[in-house]
């Protein structure tokens, strides 16, 4: 009953001023006017903010959370959620780190030095692997993504200490007798002026930005996303779908995990410690639903911008790293809000062009869809 | 018109009046100027196709939206409601077309979900499982107060919804689609209780799909076409045809068989089909059934709820397992096979509820009809927009959706429309077979008679059809041959010239007179 008349009278009083245009247009495009607004803002705090050398450092920082929001997109239009690519990213950092150090098998008493690319690659795989373990436990044993990945996170960052002991792998250089330097590259190395790690976050975005417009795979998230029920009965291979989106999740972490420890040159097994949550963040005040289905990649990579660029900023005007956190929580919290607000919008919208006898239905299926969309996942 | 004389029937008795109702939602005008009077005592039905306003009314009415201008006069007061708990207060509750009941607690907690009965330390759980075991005498139903919500069938779900509604001791009682999901014996115990309350002076309004029905229980009759009433008569005066023609402005005729082609090769064929109850009773839902399609052949299931009919079909489209038996696609064994790869040999399902298992509501219309047939338009990774443009708006035609466009919410179209959209999305993967589960579930009858003159002519064209229903004029539409389902077997087949009674007769369901 009272999600019903809720819905039904959240969308009913006639509100509509006359201002509805310039509303929307802030309402729809908030992620980059609220960008621009920290942009202004602080370039008239800060002499230094506004500058391309500023703008290139703090786009390296916001590659990191850039990346693992694009992954989190993924899983968050499907309809879930990872909180495992903090730890994964810390992980395939301190696996890079110790492959760098030369792996020993001492059965044939030889060393081997993996050379960089090499270690690139296998820290991908290892992120896949921990992904599949997500989707796996996820698609196949319904365990709630909320549980499965926090068990997982729980788990990486476990192995990520014991591989350490709690130490860090502070040599990532390599030695050019050994063929395996050139790991500083990621973090370090500019292309046409441009730091690597943006450069990789570019690429990652235009790919799923294909992927999610353009392939049947994108289609099929967004559908499964919505209504994995009727994605199902159409056909969409919904399983297939759910296990995928984990494992590009992991993927994307370990890459920002090996550009993380380039940046830093060193792989710490706490490196991104609540990462997970930003990410979320980022995907959230870029639009997405956290109950599926509904958001895109230029929304998430705004969302990645806003956080970094208002982190970075309150740092460059001195504002103390407590009020830094205030500030990031009272952005999400009002993203949040205004998401709620769009999509109520939204729907009332929908219900006035059908008439009438839709905003019923329409709270009915807002507020059942995350019941089912979210009981199998 | 003049306002106060409501209906335009004479009568000094309306308890509750709508006068000169409109609501506006943007610039569509849902209901313009309605004059509608409930009278003490009485049962008033509102007939209206999808769309036509009669939510909107109810809604006023019950509180749960404020209507852009007009009076609500209450017991001669002009009275607004501030919400629907403000409006139960003084005596009106309504009965949601869509169930909201919380799955997850008890029949019980569900009667009394908002208004727990309290004692000084907490709250009176005894007299509330008393109350609720009370109502479920007086509906005649054998459920346990204690149960979960979850565990009961869909019509029993309405019957605690129903059950909830009468726990308050309402004077007016709004009934939106009450008997949707309710067996004939269901909807007799309905009827005798609203019969009881109209004597002890509640005044009910009544809203129903199933015309005849709602003609049975009324005594008003007032109907509402395109948000302004059309018509007003006492139910004495009138019959379906009156109703219907007041209602779509024509008479309507849902079909006939289509005639004129060969029926071709067996293209469905169903084996020995076994399916076990899903809450693992063991139970067999569906108990040793064998049925064979032809191709071009229109084939009605019709039985209650709870024949084993949406278990049938969902089985064979791959939905839930078989526990015996195998579905066979022109001669195909499909056991094993996964949704998609039935669909992809030519095999589709139009599921029952549309909004849980049809539409996807994040996605446009265009891309909900192309979701089934996405291989239609994919380049290799990528996909056409073009070429998927192409089958969105042949679809668009086809199928006759009325939308702005392929770019349209699914959740702006009508009810009627959405169904379209379902049915227009299996039907562009271009199936053999095509099994609908109830396609005409909560649809007007202008989008009734659509959708069966789509599905007779796709039969023409050789397409195997298999529908459900609980409506047994719609078993005596297009199709060619009707099978009637009874706990789970086929207890009869009939041609197109069966009659109403037979078929009715061979469901177990008590012949209404």
């Amino acid at each position: 009953m009272s999600n019903v008349s809720q819905a039904a009278k959240q969308s009913s009083p006639a509100v509509r001023s006359e201002g509805f245009d310039v509303a929307k247009l802030l309402l729809e495009g908030r992620a980059f006017f609220a960008l621009i607004a920290i942009i202004v803002v602080f370039s008239i705090l800060s002499p230094y903010y506004l500058s391309v050398a500023n703008f290139l450092t703090m786009a390296s920082h916001v590659a990191i959370f850039g990346i693992l929001a694009v992954g989190m997109l993924l899983v968050i239009l499907n309809g879930g959620i990872d909180l495992s690519v903090g730890s994964t990213l810390g992980l395939a950092g301190v696996v890079a780190g110790f492959l760098m150090q030369g792996v020993a098998l001492s059965w044939f008493g030889v060393v081997l030095y993996p050379p960089v690319w090499v270690v690139a690659v296998l820290a991908c795989m290892l992120g896949a692997v921990v992904g599949l373990i997500n989707g796996v436990l996820i698609a196949r044993f319904k365990v709630p993504a909320f549980v499965a990945t926090l068990g997982v996170m729980y788990m990486a960052r476990g192995l990520a200490l014991l591989m350490t002991s709690g130490l860090t792998y502070n040599n990532l250089g390599g030695r050019p007798e050994l063929g395996n330097t050139g790991f500083d590259a990621l973090g370090f190395n500019r292309l046409f002026g441009v730091p690597t790690g943006v450069v990789v976050l570019a690429v990652i975005a235009f790919i799923g930005s294909i992927v999610l417009n353009r392939s049947a795979f994108g289609r099929w998230l967004y559908a499964s996303g919505g209504n994995e029920r009727a994605a199902e009965l159409s056909g969409v291979p919904v399983k297939t779908v759910q296990v995928s989106v984990y494992v590009l999740s992991g993927i994307c972490a370990a890459i920002a995990g090996l550009i993380l420890s380039s940046q830093l040159t060193s792989a710490g097994p706490t490196a991104g410690t609540t990462y997970e949550l930003t990410a979320i963040a980022a995907v959230v005040i870029g639009g997405a639903a956290l109950t599926g289905g509904r958001g895109n990649i230029r929304g998430t990579l705004l969302g990645a911008f806003v956080i970094g660029f208002l982190s970075d900023g309150l740092v460059i005007i001195g504002i103390s790293s407590y009020w830094q956190t205030v500030f990031t929580g009272a952005v999400i919290v009002l993203a949040v809000l205004l998401n709620a607000v769009q999509y109520r919008r939204r729907s009332k919208l929908a219900s006035s062009t059908n008439g009438q006898s839709t905003s019923q239905k329409r709270g009915k299926a807002e507020a059942a869809n995350p019941a089912h969309g979210k009981t199998a996942g | 018109m003049n306002p106060a004389s409501g209906n335009g029937l004479a009568t000094g008795d309306a308890v509750l009046s709508a006068r000169n109702i409109a609501m506006s939602y943007g610039g569509v005008h849902a209901l313009k100027g309605v004059n509608f009077d409930i009278r003490r005592g009485k049962v008033t039905t509102l007939f209206g196709e999808n769309g036509a306003g009669k939510s909107t009314l109810m809604k006023i009415l019950s509180g749960v939206v404020t209507p852009t201008s007009g009076e609500i006069v209450l017991d001669g007061n002009i009275v607004s409601f501030s919400s629907s708990s403000d409006a139960r207060d003084r005596g009106i509750s309504i009965i949601h077309q869509e169930l909201s009941l919380a799955p997850n607690l008890s029949v019980r907690d569900n009667i009394f979900m908002g208004r727990e009965l309290r004692t000084a330390t907490g709250l009176d759980f005894a007299e509330e499982a008393r109350q609720a075991r009370a109502l479920m005498a007086e509906l005649e139903e054998d459920i346990d107060p204690m149960t979960p919500v979850e565990d009961l069938r869909l019509g029993q779900q309405q019957i605690v919804e129903i059950a909830r509604a009468l726990s308050v001791d309402s004077r007016i009682l709004i009934m939106d689609e009450p008997t949707s999901a309710l067996s004939a014996t269901e909807v007799e115990v309905l009827f005798r209780v609203i019969r009881d309350l109209t004597s002890r002076g509640v005044s009910i309004v009544y809203i129903s799909h199933h015309l005849e029905e709602a003609l049975q229980i009324t005594d008003y009759a007032v109907v509402l076409r395109d948000g302004a009433i059309t018509a007003t008569a006492e139910a004495r005066d009138i019959d379906l045809e009156w109703i219907v023609r007041n209602m779509v402005g024509e008479n309507f005729d849902l079909g006939s068989p289509p005639t004129g082609h060969e029926f071709g090769e067996v293209a469905l064929s169903i084996e020995d089909v076994s399916v076990v109850d899903a809450s693992g009773s063991g139970y067999s839902v569906v108990d040793h059934l064998s049925l064979d399609v032809r191709a071009g052949e229109i084939v009605c299931i019709y039985g209650l709820m709870g024949a084993g009919r949406t278990e049938l079909l969902e089985a064979v489209a791959g939905r839930v397992p078989m526990a015996g038996g195998r579905a066979l696609l022109e001669g195909e064994d499909l056991s094993g096979l996964s949704i998609a790869q039935r669909i992809g040999r030519g095999l589709v399902l139009v599921p029952e509820d549309r909004q849980r298992d049809g539409l996807v509501q994040t996605m446009t219309v265009g891309r909900n009809l192309s979701l089934a047939s996405i291989e239609a338009f994919a380049k290799g990774l990528f996909l056409s927009r073009s070429r998927e443009r192409e089958l969105i708006d042949s679809s668009i035609r086809k199928v006759t959706i009325k939308t702005a466009g392929g770019n349209a919410m699914i959740g702006s179209l009508s009810g009627g429309n959405q169904q379209k959209v379902v049915i227009g999305k299996m039907l562009t993967t271009n199936p053999k077979v095509i099994l609908l589960d109830e396609p005409s579930r909560g649809i007007d009858v202008g989008a009734k008679a659509e959708v069966f003159r789509l599905l007779s002519e796709r039969a023409a064209q050789g397409l195997a059809v298999v529908f459900s229903t609980s409506e047994v004029n719609e078993c005596l539409s297009i199709a060619h041959r009707i099978v009637v389902m009874r706990r789970g077997r086929i207890s009869a087949q009939f041609g197109a010239d069966a009659t109403k009674e037979q078929i009715m007769a061979a469901s177990g369901e008590a012949v209404i007179a």
